[in-house]
This record gives C-alpha cells, sequence and structure tokens, in this order.
C-alpha cells in the first residue's frame, strides 16, 4: 500500500469515525450535556417559530412572502425598549407598539399592498424587500444605530437559572428561567393564533381570503381590513420575538439577519401551517445545536449557520410542500 | 394632500434623514487645512463600539481647531466617512477621500487596514493602525508606510500568557494547561493565533480557538457549551461590537470563572459588561491607556466640545474606554503633525510628510504633561524598524460597575513575538515583491 492510499484511508476513517462514532460515545459519556444541547435547542427552536409564525400568518392570509418579517422583529423590539428608556412604563410601552405596529400594518397595506393588488406573487415579495431595507433605515434614523438592552427588570422576565439532575451527572442541567418564559408565553400566543384563525369570524373570513381572494371579495369580506389585520399579528408576533431574541443578547438591527434563520424552518414546516412553523423550529433548532456540538469536528466550525438549510432542502426533496404544508394541486 | 403626497414626503425626509445618520461625505479638502478623512461606523452591528471612537477622534481635534486654532495655526479639516465595519465600503470610502489631500487613514478594522496596506506605498498616505490591524507591519523596513503603535495583537496575547504564567507560579507550571481564544471568525479576531501557537509549543499548554462568525455572533450558545465541556483553565476573547456583551451573557450562564477571562483592548469597554453588571465582576481586559475623565484635557473636551454644536458626545461616554481611545488616537495623529511641522514648516502637510512625523514622533512624560495627559499612557518611541512604539500593556479588572486597574504595566515577551513580526513581515515581502528599507539613513 503507497503513502496516499493510507493517507485517504485515515482520512476517510477520521471522517467517518467523527460522523457516526465519536458523537454517540460522547452522548454515552456526557448524557448531562445531550440534554443541556437538546434543551437549548429547543429554547432557540421556539425563538425561530416565533420568527416563522410571522411569516406564516402573512403568507396563509394573503400568499405575500413577506421578506421585511426580520426587520419587523426588530423595529417592534426597539419600540418596546426605546419606549421604557425614554421613562414609559413598560405594560404601556407594550400597548404602544401594538399600537406602533397596528399603523405600520395600516400604512403598508395602504402604500405597498392596496397599489400592488392582483399584482403577482413576485411583485409583491419584491416589494416586502424594498420594504425592509426601508424600514432598516428609517428605524435606524428613529432609534441609532447601537444595538439597546431590553430591561428585563421593566418587563418582569425572570433572568435566573434553575440547576437540575445535579446528583446524577457530573454537572448539573441548566435550564433558563429566560428559555421557559419563552417556551410559554409563545406557546399561549400560538394557541391563541390558533383560537383566533379557527374560532374567531375574522380568522374565518382570512381563511377564506387565503382560499381564494376574490370569491372572499365576492362574499363581502373587505380584503384590505383582512390585510391590515394580519400584519398586525404579524406585528404582535414580531413585539414578543423581538423582546424575546433581544433579551438574550441585545435589541439591534443585526437581529434581522438571525432572524432569517427562519426560513428553514418555514421550508420544513410548511408555508402555510402554524403548528409546521412551531414544529419546524423545534426540528431546526435541536438539529443546529447538536450539529454544532457534536458534529463540528468533522463538519467545521459554524455548521449550525448551514446545517438548517440542508434538513429543509433534503426535505424538499420529498415534500415540497414542507412537512405540514397544504399540498397544491393545480389542474389543467 | 393626497395619502400619496404624505408617502412620498415621508419617504424623502426618512431617506433624506438616513443620509445624515451615515455621514455623506461633504466636499472638504486639503486646501482648507490639513484633511483629516476618518473612516467610521456610527451604524450596523458594531456601532456599539465604533461611535465612541469616532467622537473621541472628533472631539479632539474639534477642541484643537476651537483651543488652539489648529496646530501651528492651521485648521484641522476633519471629514467622516461610514464605512459600517464593512471592508468593501471602508475602501470606497479610502479611495473617495484619498485625492482630497488626506494626511493618514485611521480605518478602525482590520479588515479595512489589510485591504488598504496594499495601496500605501503607491499612495503614499500613511495608515496608523493604533492597537489593531496587520501585526506584522511594526517591521517598518517592510511595512514604512503602517504604524500600529503602541502595541500590537501579537505583544499582547503574549502579556496575557505572561499574566497567566503569573497567577499559575511560573511559565514552567502552563505546561499541561489549557488555554482558549473565544474570536470573531474575521481578520482581526484571527490575529493572536499565530503568537499563542507559538507559545503553546514553547511552554506547553493546548491551546484550542472557539470562532464566532459575525453574522451570528448574537447567539454563541453553542459555542459556550463548548467551551463549558472543554473546561479551558483560561479564556482570552478577541471580540468587537455585539459579540462582547453577548459573550459576557454566555460567560455567566455557564459560570466560568470570570477571573479566568481576559479580553484584548476591543473587549474592554463599559458597553461590553455593563450589562452584565455585577455577575461580570472580576473580568479582565488588556489596555494601553487610561480609562476614566481624571485628566486635565478631558475638562477642556468638556468645557469647549461636549454639548456644543458639532459634538455627538453625550457627557456620560467622556472617559469611557473606547471614548478615550478615539481621543488618544487623535492625540498621537495631532502630535505626528506637529512633529511634521517642525520640520517642513507651520503649514498643511503631505502624507509623505505625515509618514516622517510618525516615524520621529515624540510622545514623552513630560510631552503628555503637557498635553493634560500625565500618565495616561506608557511614552511612545516609534523608530524606522520598529513602527509599534512602546509595547507595554496593563489589566484592567471590572468591579461589577467600573473598571480599577488591576496590574502594572506587562512588557511583552518580545523575545518570541519580535522573530515572530520579522519573520512574517519577510514572508509578506517576498510574497508581495516588497522592498525592504535598511534604515541606515
Amino acid at each position: 500500500m503507497d503513502g496516499t492510499s493510507f493517507d485517504l484511508i485515515t482520512v476517510a476513517s477520521t471522517f467517518i469515525g467523527g460522523l457516526f462514532v465519536d458523537p454517540f460515545i460522547a452522548f454515552y459519556d456526557r448524557p448531562d450535556k445531550l440534554i443541556q444541547i437538546v434543551s437549548q435547542g429547543l429554547s432557540a427552536g421556539v425563538m425561530y417559530s416565533l420568527v416563522a409564525l410571522g411569516f406564516v400568518v402573512i403568507f396563509k392570509a394573503s400568499g405575500v412572502f413577506n421578506f421585511a418579517q426580520g426587520i419587523m422583529v426588530v423595529f417592534a423590539g426597539l419600540t418596546v425598549v426605546s419606549l421604557i428608556e425614554i421613562g414609559v412604563p413598560a405594560i404601556a410601552a407594550v400597548l404602544l407598539a401594538i399600537v406602533v405596529m397596528g399603523a405600520m400594518a395600516f400604512a403598508i397595506e395602504r402604500m405597498v399592498l392596496r397599489p400592488l393588488v392582483n399584482q403577482p406573487g413576485i411583485i409583491l415579495f419584491m416589494a416586502t424587500i424594498g420594504l425592509a431595507f426601508f424600514l432598516e433605515g428609517f428605524g435606524q434614523t428613529i432609534f441609532g444605530a447601537d444595538p439597546k438592552p431590553v430591561p428585563i427588570d421593566a418587563l418582569a422576565i425572570p433572568d435566573g437559572k434553575f440547576k437540575i439532575l445535579g446528583d446524577v451527572f457530573r454537572k448539573p442541567v441548566r435550564i433558563y428561567q429566560l428559555d421557559l418564559t419563552a417556551l410559554i408565553a409563545g406557546g399561549l400566543m400560538v394557541a391563541g393564533i390558533i383560537v383566533f384563525l379557527n374560532r374567531t369570524k375574522i380568522g374565518r373570513a382570512l381563511r377564506a381570503v387565503a382560499d381564494d381572494n376574490q370569491a372572499a371579495l365576492s362574499v363581502g369580506i373587505p380584503l384590505p381590513f383582512i390585510w391590515v389585520v394580519v400584519w398586525t399579528l404579524s406585528g404582535l408576533v414580531a413585539i414578543f420575538a423581538g423582546v424575546m431574541w433581544g433579551a438574550q443578547s441585545q435589541a439591534g438591527f443585526s437581529l434581522a439577519v438571525i432572524a432569517l434563520k427562519a426560513l428553514p424552518v418555514l421550508i420544513l414546516g410548511g408555508f402555510t401551517s402554524v403548528p409546521g412553523a412551531i414544529l419546524g423550529g423545534m426540528i431546526i433548532g435541536v438539529t443546529e445545536k447538536l450539529a454544532e456540538f457534536y458534529w463540528r469536528g468533522v463538519l467545521g466550525d459554524g455548521v449550525e449557520q448551514w446545517i438548517g438549510y440542508v434538513i429543509a432542502l433534503i426535505i424538499l426533496l420529498f415534500r415540497p410542500q414542507g412537512l405540514f404544508g397544504e399540498k397544491i394541486i393545480e389542474r389543467v | 394632500m393626497t395619502m400619496k403626497r404624505l408617502t412620498l414626503a415621508a419617504a424623502v425626509a426618512a431617506v433624506a434623514a438616513s443620509g445624515a445618520v451615515s455621514g455623506a461625505l461633504t466636499t472638504a479638502q486639503a486646501e482648507d487645512g490639513i484633511y483629516i478623512p476618518l473612516l467610521t461606523y456610527r451604524t450596523g452591528a458594531f456601532a456599539d463600539s465604533g461611535t465612541p471612537i469616532a467622537n473621541g477622534m472628533s472631539d479632539y481635534f474639534a477642541l484643537l481647531n476651537a483651543r488652539d486654532g489648529g496646530i501651528n495655526g492651521v485648521k484641522l479639516v476633519v471629514e467622516e466617512c461610514e464605512t459600517g465595519y464593512k471592508t468593501d465600503v471602508g475602501v470606497e470610502c479610502y479611495e473617495r477621500t484619498k485625492t482630497k489631500g488626506a494626511v493618514v487613514y485611521n480605518p478602525y478594522s482590520t479588515g479595512i487596514t489589510n485591504a488598504i496596506i496594499p495601496k500605501t506605498n503607491g499612495d503614499k498616505i500613511p495608515v496608523l493602525s493604533m492597537g489593531y490591524g496587520l501585526t506584522p507591519a511594526a517591521d517598518g523596513r517592510v511595512f514604512p508606510w503602517v504604524f500600529n503603535l503602541p502595541t500590537t495583537y501579537w505583544s499582547q496575547a503574549s502579556v496575557f500568557v505572561k499574566y497567566v504564567a503569573d497567577q499559575e507560579g511560573g511559565m514552567d507550571k502552563l505546561k499541561g494547561k489549557t488555554i482558549g481564544l473565544i474570536h470573531l471568525d474575521h481578520p482581526y479576531g484571527k490575529e493572536p493565533i499565530p503568537t499563542l501557537e507559538a507559545l503553546s509549543a514553547t511552554h506547553g499548554f493546548d491551546f484550542v480557538t472557539y470562532p464566532v462568525p459575525p453574522k451570528t455572533m448574537q447567539d454563541q450558545r453553542s459555542t459556550w457549551e463548548k467551551i463549558d465541556s472543554d473546561e479551558p483553565d483560561w479564556l482570552f476573547m478577541w471580540g468587537w461590537g455585539a459579540m462582547n456583551p453577548t459573550a459576557m451573557k454566555g460567560a455567566v450562564d455557564v459560570d466560568f470563572p470570570m477571573e479566568r477571562f481576559i479580553g484584548v483592548w476591543w473587549s474592554g469597554n463599559e458597553s461590553d459588561v455593563r450589562d452584565a453588571g455585577e455577575k461580570a465582576a472580576g473580568y479582565l481586559a488588556g489596555d494601553f491607556h487610561g480609562v476614566g475623565d481624571g485628566w486635565p484635557l478631558f475638562k477642556d473636551l468638556r468645557d469647549q466640545v461636549v454639548g456644543k454644536d458639532g459634538s455627538q458626545t453625550p457627557d456620560s461616554m467622556v472617559g469611557e474606554t473606547l471614548y478615550n481611545r478615539g481621543v488618544f488616537n487623535a492625540v498621537v495623529v495631532s502630535e505626528a503633525i506637529r512633529t511634521a511641522q517642525g520640520k517642513f514648516g507651520n503649514r498643511a502637510i503631505t502624507g509623505e510628510e505625515m509618514r516622517w512625523g510618525l516615524e520621529n514622533i515624540v510622545l514623552d512624560n513630560a510631552r503628555l504633561d503637557a498635553l493634560g495627559l500625565a500618565g495616561f499612557t506608557n511614552p511612545i518611541n516609534v523608530t524606522c524598524q520598529d513602527h509599534e512604539g512602546s509595547h507595554p500593556v496593563y489589566l484592567k479588572k471590572w468591579d461589577g460597575a467600573k473598571w480599577e486597574k488591576s496590574t502594572e504595566w506587562i512588557e511583552p515577551m518580545q523575545d518570541v513575538v519580535r522573530p515572530l513580526i520579522e519573520e512574517e513581515a519577510a514572508k509578506i515581502a517576498a510574497e508581495r515583491g516588497l522592498a525592504t528599507n535598511n534604515c541606515s539613513s
């Protein structure tokens, strides 16, 4: 056997070992760490789901893929933080932020969506790209470019951690109160949205518009009103997502990039499925964190940046509509 | 007014306002005085770090114009160009301003610095990358147009290792220890790696890196779990912008011992640790100048510039680490101009004359005292060979509310660092076909 063949065999065995053997040995050696990483993945997944939910709500009702959702999350988070900074009580700041996002929804409907009604979806998508750039520049003018710390005390967001299973494993597993808050509050928000969409008159109208806006118009459902409602709803989700994302680090414009990590979640879960956004977020979050921790040795640093897209692409091969999306059958 | 007109008016107003924020270039140039372009970033993910530096530099130049009528009667014409810490935009700023008679560039980005260094020989405009940039540029024989005084990343990395050895009981006690480096995955963040690898090989400690991609620097949980799992004995940080406060939160989350966590001088601003507050108490950071406003110069700045038209500095920012660094940078620029004027005459100097000024700058204790900055920094003595000029670094400690000086000035391991600098500079010279000055004249 020559030297080159030997080198190739060594590299191949190292790679295969790093991919299929070493991580599983690590699972066995440090189960505490495995639990820790999975819990972090779930936590990241909740955050992705929250952003994805904003996309889904708008897409479901209007067929518009809102590229500006990420910057809306930043805008909403910074609105709350800035209002608290100037002395507005936290509850009032959140309520005012809802008003701001409602006003933004109204303005977007009047200035962006209404003039483009009945245009192809790609035109509306392009319009939301423009909207994203506008909101970024406008936001930096209003809020300044500096990232701002989220006043978690004022917002009554707990920031501590619980340490559990310390007597079972070598090191205790840490459960962060911030993650638990996001999980519980996010769950309530999702439940609220599902009830709203399925049990209220506006929700039913919204679904009718989603199915066929011409038919919906013909039975008297006001399209502009529905659009304002869904964009406001998406703004509500954005407020929550912006505050919770910001609480993990700082509220600033660079969060808009992280928000785009919701894209593979949408591909995985389906663009029209609320449960899909939730489950997709969890799957992507856990996979990313596991890959980054256990497989970075063979797949390289920063594997969590792209592994979600790989999973989404694989899903696309087999289920183009995503795991939970509605299969579109067009007859000719 | 119709809704459409209102919309257009709002859009125009917003675009105009954001243009003002991004520091659009004016028509200022050298014929009005000494032209100093400042490549700043007051917007984007790194604005938190870029803004106080930009304020410190602008305020000091404004003070010289207001208090002294410029330098030796020649006004300073200062113009900001917003880079957003993006290398391509920084290079564009360089190209747009160099023809206006620029005497020096302060890029405040290792990426931008590295990109414009190859242009300096032809354009004959010096680059002052104060405490950042390409470390081998400290070899003035290969890089005559680049000055990275008063000390470099490699010197600082060796100071950190010296400090660790001191805490562990001697250099021989480093064997078997593990030192980690959490760093921005960017040319800047990778700068100390060659030195730390060399020292790891020499002194027998394990060296592990934890890169943080700039795009997701606000989501570092996986990185901190890895650090928690590896349990390095010591951890160094080369972070910038929003990476720093996020890393502090990560360290707190995994209970990393703060007294074993040491940040580069770019990870030692108040905004980096303020959010973590008392939870970050014990965290250490390197520095090469004083922190606080206890020097007479800062009184002048408050009396004549801060709070007046043209200054963007809130009073609370005066004395903070990065504001002071901006002021110090402007002091070095202005003292180099003064030095050049001493040789070439009290007039608007050229880039070539500025290069001479930087290489012959005199910033000793007497001069620092005269500037109202006694003891603010270690005296600087640049030579043709050594563009680093000073070398020592001290460590400061966050006590939960403010920085406190934790060590005296620590001399770097020059026996390790200088040969590495010369070796790497020679390698770059060979690769790029750069002429080497023997510094004999």
